[in-house]
């Protein structure tokens, strides 16, 4: 049949607006690790305050996307590709939840340091944050995109956020071994780098996701870290 | 004023000894489709029936309590029943057009109120038709005999009757029982696209129907209402026990 009726139109509708919500809080979610990362960078109390002051919003609206899709698989009793579209959606609007709330945890960290001078320069730390976000940012892309290839390539960059925080565990480890009166100077950072950790943790994920979204597929981790 | 909204207050209706709708109170929002659901019995369709009075047509039935439409209570003593059922047009279970031409059936109840002019009349007759989304398939035999389509073509037909002298509310009873799922979903089709001009309100037992065509849904059950809301709420977290147990399928 080319022509759509009704129903199916108005199910296209109310998936796209599902989307719509998603992507929203997608946006959200990273705004709030972006100046999460930034503030502890900048020192920047202030920001710091912002962004907790925004998960408010976030925790709305991630709890609108699940409504919306309950309402819709209540609706329409979706099957397949329609179906792995909704629960998709559900399962990365928990994720992006969970990042805004590690941006949140990390701004809570620059605020606990307050003015405090670090215990090294950060070098490390921002390294990661790049590479968390970057993740964060290409899974949504793939799944804008709709592209299985890039969504892998999240999944296989995890090792790499990992790798990442394995060694400044190690360094961290080494200068609270060397000097006790270091550690309470040194845990705040391993935090943040553990938070990091955990945001490629969801990142990949939503990658996940949307592999089995697209294709159907379930990836699985060879090496689960959790 | 036209918006189609329809203020139902402390309604009860008894055939003889028989109680069947117990002082509902209601509002169905105007040009929405509302569907009503409830078991067997438990009073949708004497509800609807009670909306352009063919209660009237049952000799020992009593109806008290208001319906307001437009302002005016429709079960007033002076209300003028014809008239009223121009603005409240009816569609049943089972398609019943007259057996005469597609172009007639149609074409009735314009006539009746003195429409007379061909050209007029085609109009009307067209217009009503693609409404009813069924211009396309019969427009090449409009005089062909009504009872020579399709169950379901026959029952746009009657939508499309109703549609021809322009109602405010169309009424539907269990419009798709006797239709196939293709038919059924052009029926749904034409639903959903009725409510930007119209009132629909739709007695259904098919739960997935008016999950997915209507707006609000009220739930009737032993002739009381227990719940009404918007359709996403009902189904998904109705606030009666016994409105969730019974589109979850545990009884009825």
């Amino acid at each position: 049949m080319n022509r759509e009726n009704m129903p199916r139109r108005a199910l296209n509708a109310a998936q796209q607006e599902l989307y719509e919500g998603l992507l929203a809080l997608a946006g959200q979610a990273e705004k709030m690790l972006h100046s999460a990362v930034e503030a502890l960078k900048a020192r920047d109390l202030d920001m710091a305050q912002a962004v907790i002051a925004a998960d408010d919003a976030v925790d709305r609206n991630t709890l609108a996307v699940e409504e919306a899709a309950e309402t819709l698989i209540a609706r329409y009793q979706p099957v397949a590709s329609d179906l792995r579209r909704i629960v998709t959606a559900m399962r990365i609007a928990r994720d992006l939840e969970r990042i805004a709330d590690l941006g949140v945890n990390i701004a809570r960290v620059t605020l606990d340091m307050g003015t405090e001078p670090l215990l090294k320069p950060l070098i490390d730390i921002p390294r990661m944050a790049v590479l968390a976000q970057e993740m964060v940012r290409d899974s949504l892309t793939s799944l804008i995109e709709e592209r299985a290839e890039k969504a892998q390539e999240v999944h296989r960059r995890d090792d790499e956020i990992d790798a990442l925080y394995m060694q400044i565990f190690r360094e961290l480890l080494s200068f609270m071994i060397e000097d006790p009166r270091t550690i309470r100077r040194a845990i705040p950072l391993l935090f943040v780098a553990r938070h990091l950790e955990r945001v490629g943790d969801h990142a990949t994920n939503i990658a996940e996701a949307v592999v089995y979204l697209l294709t159907g597929q379930r990836l699985t981790k060879q090496d689960p870290k959790r | 004023m036209d918006t189609g909204k329809i203020e139902i207050a402390s309604l009860s209706c008894a055939f003889g000894s028989r109680q069947v709708l117990h002082d509902i109170t209601l509002t169905l929002a105007g040009r929405c489709v509302t569907a009503i659901i409830g078991p067997s019995g438990s009073g949708k369709s004497t509800l609807l029936r009670c909306l352009n009075r063919m209660t009237d047509l049952v000799p020992d039935a009593r109806v008290s309590g208001k319906i307001i439409l437009d302002g005016t209570d429709i079960l007033r003593r002076e209300q003028d029943v014809v008239q009223l059922r121009q603005k409240v047009g009816m569609v049943f279970q089972k398609p019943n057009p007259f057996p005469r031409s597609v172009y007639d059936n149609v074409a009735y109840g314009p006539r009746i109120r003195g429409l007379r002019r061909r050209r007029e009349l085609d109009r009307v007759v067209e217009e009503a038709l693609r409404g009813a989304a069924l211009w396309e398939e019969v427009r090449d035999r409009l005089h062909a005999p009504a009872l020579s389509l399709s169950g379901g073509q026959q029952q746009r037909l009657c939508i499309a009757r109703c549609l021809a002298v322009r109602p405010q509310v169309l009424l539907m009873d269990e419009p798709c029982s006797a239709l196939d799922p293709a038919a059924t979903a052009k029926i749904e089709d034409l639903i959903t696209g009725l409510r930007r001009e119209l009132t629909v309100v739709l007695v259904t037992h098919n739960l997935q129907q008016a999950a997915r065509v209507s707006d609000h849904t009220v739930f009737l059950l032993d002739g009381e209402l227990v719940e009404a809301g918007e359709t996403a709420t009902i189904f998904t977290r109705a606030r009666d026990p016994r409105t969730d147990a019974y589109v979850t399928g545990r009884f009825g």
